[in-house]
């Protein structure tokens, strides 16, 4: 190369030139600034009036913070203590932790039992959340619902042990008379779950001392444990019922179509508080008075039904924003219905409504404090009512609602994280 | 008022499952436990302590019903409710008395078919207002904004007293006390009013307490006590006499320290009959002879009630006032023990 030009250009270099740093400006901690911070007057100025804003914040929150009592025993001691300065008291959180998080009414020798129900659920949630994870985990999970009842709410084993057997035995006829119809086999396999139920209620109350915890009635849940019993149970039963109000809305056939349109149009047209009225109020009308059901289980049941017409409404978003080919590829395989559902159709549906469903997740979770105004003692409730109205604490708010913000910042922060983390997983187009 | 009426219509719709079961008497008996209706808590008035249990003015009532019918002040299920689920919960049957600052009035008597069985407490709505604020007479809050409790009897006084003086205000409603101290103390709203017993517990409770005062108008009569469902005179009288039994006990000296002592026999008649060693009072009530020693054993009378709960000694500061004993200048007269 250097020949060909040997007589044509005066002078070519050879070797490299040694690298030199970049102008002070364009690297480092002043690029960054330059770039992110002050790129122009406009953001320069926003930039500073932030800095002003944090710095108010900070120098406003931290002596709060720092100075915080942790020992005090009332809020008058606390102010006895500050004397007058700035400072958090805490020793509200490090007197009714308990209170707080599992209800003023939880016998405390016994917080172990949901504080296992809360490590279980995490072990029992895993394999679910995480398809990487072995699939015979997913067994334990099947068996948890029944292990966390056992835990938190006593009694002898008996009980869930009879309710698996009952589903489990059902499920087994079902399969059995599979081949009968899917209606014979339905009504076989609840028949004999209820037969199983009949037989082992003798059974449980005849031997009530089988393994038997100390049994804590509902009334005494409370605190953080309650919302996260409404929230975890309630997400886990509305989203299988709300894909089945889904497809029934999609239905062709008629009576099953307007079940669910009249469900999904009805509770959605309520809001959440007046069924929550009605759960608790209404309903005790109806029942003759000493069948007491469960105030948890009506809440359960309304807040289920709520959240089930919002999920399949999401859903239905879901399915209709799946190209028709889809349906029609799946049916020219040949699948049946429950084939081409399971199959095709509702594992790509489902993959769109994630966000929303997530969505309808987190706010049905913040929603479970709601209970709170029909006299449940949640985290909300038990803020409101009993703590703020104890003559020790009457007069205490940021530190107490600071903690229930946390709380239940920390949950939802988690779900979303989490369903990012799904959508990328499954993210199977390139962009 | 439409909340009122639907409350109203539920509540009658509910006397078919309440007259049922009528022997409320009966029904508490067989179960072994008195299932009362307290406040989410009000302080002084009835809250949950450390320990999940139970304490306060209201709540001893219900202790003291449970020590006289059940032998047990422990033996009580504690439902607790708000101002809008009280009366259904007591319609329904879900509770066997209501025991929660609830105010006396006609139409609670009479339209929503309950019986109040006496008077606990005798109050009277108020006004608390800052120092700065430079009022004083609740005459001279025109055109003031109101932090009001929904659900009350004082929302509708308080209508009434602004019409009648012909003077406009801004109802900022909240639903517990516990709410309104923030936003009052915010300046969300110029005045807070509810019951006088409320607002010296909320101003207690001020960091400077210094800094508000409560205003002298007393808008209201708002005599609170216990109340059952309509149509069981039998569980009416049991309740009405434990009351009773408080109020006469403090005027004629028993108290929980002395009533062993005094329950051998005395020489008054009218404690011998009280605490069951002469006549046969307890037995027409449907319990055993000394039902009324148990419930001033289990709880103290009614002053030493007062005095722990409310009284001036304790964080809430309350003076006995109208709550007095009709020998001292107050309200509180038991009818006779004969």
């Amino acid at each position: 190369m250097s020949d060909t030009h040997a007589q044509s250009v005066a002078y070519v270099r050879d070797t490299m030139l040694p690298e030199q740093a970049p102008p002070v400006s364009e690297a480092g901690v002043i690029k960054w600034l330059r770039e992110n911070l002050f790129p122009g007057p406009v953001n320069a100025i926003l930039t500073l009036l932030a800095i002003y804003f944090i710095y108010k914040i900070v120098a406003g929150s931290l002596p709060w913070f720092l100075n915080g009592v942790w020992t005090a025993s009332s809020l008058a001691e606390c102010r006895e203590i500050l004397q007058g300065t700035t400072g958090g008291c805490f020793s509200v959180l490090t007197e009714r932790w308990n209170q707080l998080l599992f209800g003023f009414k939880y016998p405390s020798d016994q917080y172990w039992r949901p504080l296992l129900a809360f490590v279980l659920l995490i072990v029992a949630a895993a394999p679910v959340l995480f398809a990487h994870l072995p699939r015979r985990l997913l067994v334990f999970s099947a068996i948890y619902p029944f292990v966390a009842f056992w835990l938190i709410w006593g009694g002898t084993i008996l009980a869930p042990v009879i309710a698996l057997a009952g589903i489990i035995a059902g499920l087994l006829v079902f399969r059995r008379t599979e081949a009968s119809g899917f209606a014979t086999a339905s009504l076989a396999g609840l028949v004999s779950a209820v037969v199983i139920w009949w037989l082992g209620g003798f059974l449980s109350a005849a031997a009530s001392d089988v393994l038997a915890l100390r049994p804590v009635p509902s009334r005494d849940m409370g605190g953080f444990m309650l919302n996260m019993i409404l929230g975890t149970v309630c997400v886990s039963l509305s989203l299988p019922i709300g894909i089945l109000l889904a497809l029934g809305r999609q239905s062709h056939m008629p009576i099953i179509k307007w079940i669910c349109v009249l469900f999904i149009e009805f509770i959605r047209g309520v809001p959440l508080i007046t069924l929550l009225f009605v759960a608790n109020v209404v309903l005790s009308y109806f029942f003759p008075p000493e069948t007491n059901l469960d105030l948890i289980i009506r809440v359960i049941i309304m807040i289920t039904a709520f959240a089930s017409a919002y999920i399949a409404e999401v859903i239905r978003g879901g399915l209709a924003a799946l190209p028709r080919g889809q349906y029609e590829a799946a049916d020219s395989l040949g699948l049946d219905y429950a084939q081409s559902m399971r199959l095709v159709i509702l594992p790509q549906a489902l993959k769109i409504s994630i966000p929303g469903i997530v969505n309808v997740a987190v706010g049905l979770f913040k929603d479970t404090t709601l209970v709170s105004v029909i006299s449940m003692f949640d985290l909300v409730g038990m803020i409101r009512g009993p703590i703020l109205a104890s003559t020790e604490w009457n007069g205490v708010y940021w530190e107490l609602w600071g903690f229930a913000v946390l709380s239940f910042f920390v949950v939802c922060y988690g779900i979303s994280q989490y369903s990012q983390w799904l959508e990328r997983q499954l993210q199977r187009d390139h962009r | 008022m439409k909340k009122s009426v639907f409350l109203g219509a539920l509540t009658v719709a509910g006397l078919t499952a309440g007259a049922a079961a009528a022997a409320t008497l009966d029904d508490v008996k067989a179960r072994g436990k008195l299932n009362c209706g307290v406040n989410t808590g009000l302080v002084g008035f009835a809250a949950p302590d450390a320990n999940g249990n139970w304490d306060g003015f209201d709540v001893s009532v219900c202790r003291a019903i449970a020590a006289a019918v059940l032998g047990d002040p422990s033996a009580v299920e504690f439902v607790s409710t708000t101002g809008k689920t009280r009366f259904t919960a007591l319609a329904s049957g879900e509770i066997d008395v209501l025991s929660r600052n609830t105010t006396w009035t006609f139409t609670r008597d009479v339209d929503l078919k309950f019986e109040f069985t006496g008077v606990n407490y005798y109050d009277g709505q108020g006004f608390m207002v800052p120092k700065a604020l430079g009022v004083s007479s609740a005459k001279e809050l025109d055109g003031a904004t109101v932090c009001i409790q929904t659900g009350t009897t004082t929302e509708l006084n308080l209508a009434d007293f602004f019409r009648s003086n012909n003077i406009s205000y801004e109802p900022v409603p909240i639903e517990t006390n516990a709410e309104a101290q923030p936003l009052y103390l915010e300046g969300a709203c110029d005045v807070y009013t509810t019951d006088a017993s409320g607002l010296a517990a909320t101003r207690a409770a001020f960091e400077n307490p210094g800094e508000h005062i409560i205003l002298p108008e007393i808008i209201s009569k708002e005599p609170l006590g216990p109340l059952v469902r309509h149509g069981d005179s039998e569980w009416v009288d049991v309740v009405r006499w434990t009351l009773n039994a408080l109020i006469a006990a403090e005027e004629l000296g028993v108290t929980s320290a002395n009533v062993d002592e005094l329950a051998q026999g005395t020489n008054n008649p009218e404690v011998n009959r009280l605490l069951g060693t002469e006549g046969t009072l307890g037995e027409m009530l449907g319990l055993d002879a000394d039902w009324a020693a148990r419930a001033i054993k289990a709880v103290g009378n009614y002053g030493e009630v007062f005095e722990k709960n409310i009284g001036e000694n304790t964080p809430i500061g309350l003076a006995r006032g109208l709550n007095a004993q009709w020998t001292d200048g107050g309200l509180l007269y038991s009818p006779p023990f004969r």
